[in-house]
């Protein structure tokens, strides 16, 4: 399947069209997806700076992941959806935006952080719970998060700017 | 001010203001995730088994930092575009609650937030929580209009 061609039909669809030339909606679901990196990114980052010891070191580890998790995977969700939304509005220039996909390929590994890591070492959480700073590997994990997240939120700022230095 | 040379060659670099603005928005996220571990928890949700005086605590030093990273590169964001910015309402609205915000945070929301288990009732804390969120989302929202054609 040719993707480009997809993505040709795809920003031709009339919503496609209709979301693309609505300036207010349009502007609505950008703000909407910009500021709730405040929930979902930050919740996130609070997790992972609990990982490198860095606060709430009397909260025990478990508790800090299932509390905040669910906050930030809501936060997420709302992105995903957003994010679809302004892909959709249009599909070709996003797929033709180099800072857009490394930002997609950031997001895949972090994705995949987070799934390797509840499906590995915490399970073993008992272990290090109640631990001030965690050991090496968790922190690992954290310090990977908050990379990623730094990428994921910087190449989504600059494609705006692909045509601009690129065009 | 925005016509000394290092604001022109700022204004210039097709680099500067968009790095500047997405050290900008870690700022912003940084400042979100500490307000929101504190001002759920004053909800009754989130990190609800811990006492809110331990997290609040906890919190404030990522809060301060948060809030240094984004009030600086907001400063030189501003110097780009001084001019532009000062007859924008959205500008003025921003730092109107954004000043009100830390006044805020600064004496009763960390009075409350700091206060003995019982000694403030959950009425207040959802209050003062909600005065907080309500406060920081018009400092964001403003922050966004700014920057919108």
């Amino acid at each position: 399947m040719d993707l480009f061609r997809f993505f040709e039909w795809l920003g031709n669809t009339s919503w496609s069209i209709a979301l693309h030339e609505s300036r207010y909606v349009f502007l609505l679901v950008l703000m909407i997806h910009v500021l709730t990196l405040s929930v979902f990114v930050g919740t996130a980052a609070m997790i992972d700076l609990r990982l490198l010891g860095k606060t709430m070191t009397r909260v025990p580890v478990s508790q800090v992941v299932t509390r905040l998790l669910p906050w930030s995977e809501a936060g997420f969700l709302v992105m995903v959806v957003t994010g679809t939304l302004l892909f959709y509005a249009a599909p070709v220039a996003r797929y033709e935006n180099v800072f857009f996909r490394l930002k997609m390929a950031a997001l895949l590994i972090a994705v995949m952080n987070v799934w390797v890591f509840r499906r590995t070492i915490y399970r073993r959480v008992g272990e290090w719970d109640l631990d001030p700073v965690p050991p090496r590997r968790v922190q690992m994990v954290g310090a990977l998060s908050l990379l990623l997240l730094a990428i994921i939120i910087t190449a989504g700022r600059m494609m705006a700017y692909q045509d601009y230095w690129f065009g | 001010m925005q016509y000394s040379a290092p604001l022109v060659a700022m204004r210039q670099s097709p680099w500067l203001f968009p790095v500047i603005a997405t050290i900008h928005l870690m700022g912003l996220s940084l400042i979100g995730g500490a307000v929101l571990v504190v001002d759920l928890r004053l909800l009754g949700l989130g990190l609800r088994s811990q006492p809110v005086a331990g997290l609040a605590h906890d919190a404030e030093r990522w809060l301060f930092r948060g809030l240094v990273v984004a009030v600086s590169t907001g400063i030189l964001l501003f110097m780009c575009f001084a001019t532009k910015y000062y007859y924008l309402t959205f500008f003025w609205v921003k730092m109107a609650a954004l000043i009100l915000v830390i006044v805020f945070t600064a004496s009763v929301h960390r009075r409350v937030a700091l206060a003995n288990e019982g000694d403030v009732s959950p009425m207040r804390c959802k209050l003062v929580a909600l005065v907080s969120l309500s406060l920081w989302t018009i400092v964001a929202v403003g922050g966004r209009y700014i920057g919108f054609p």
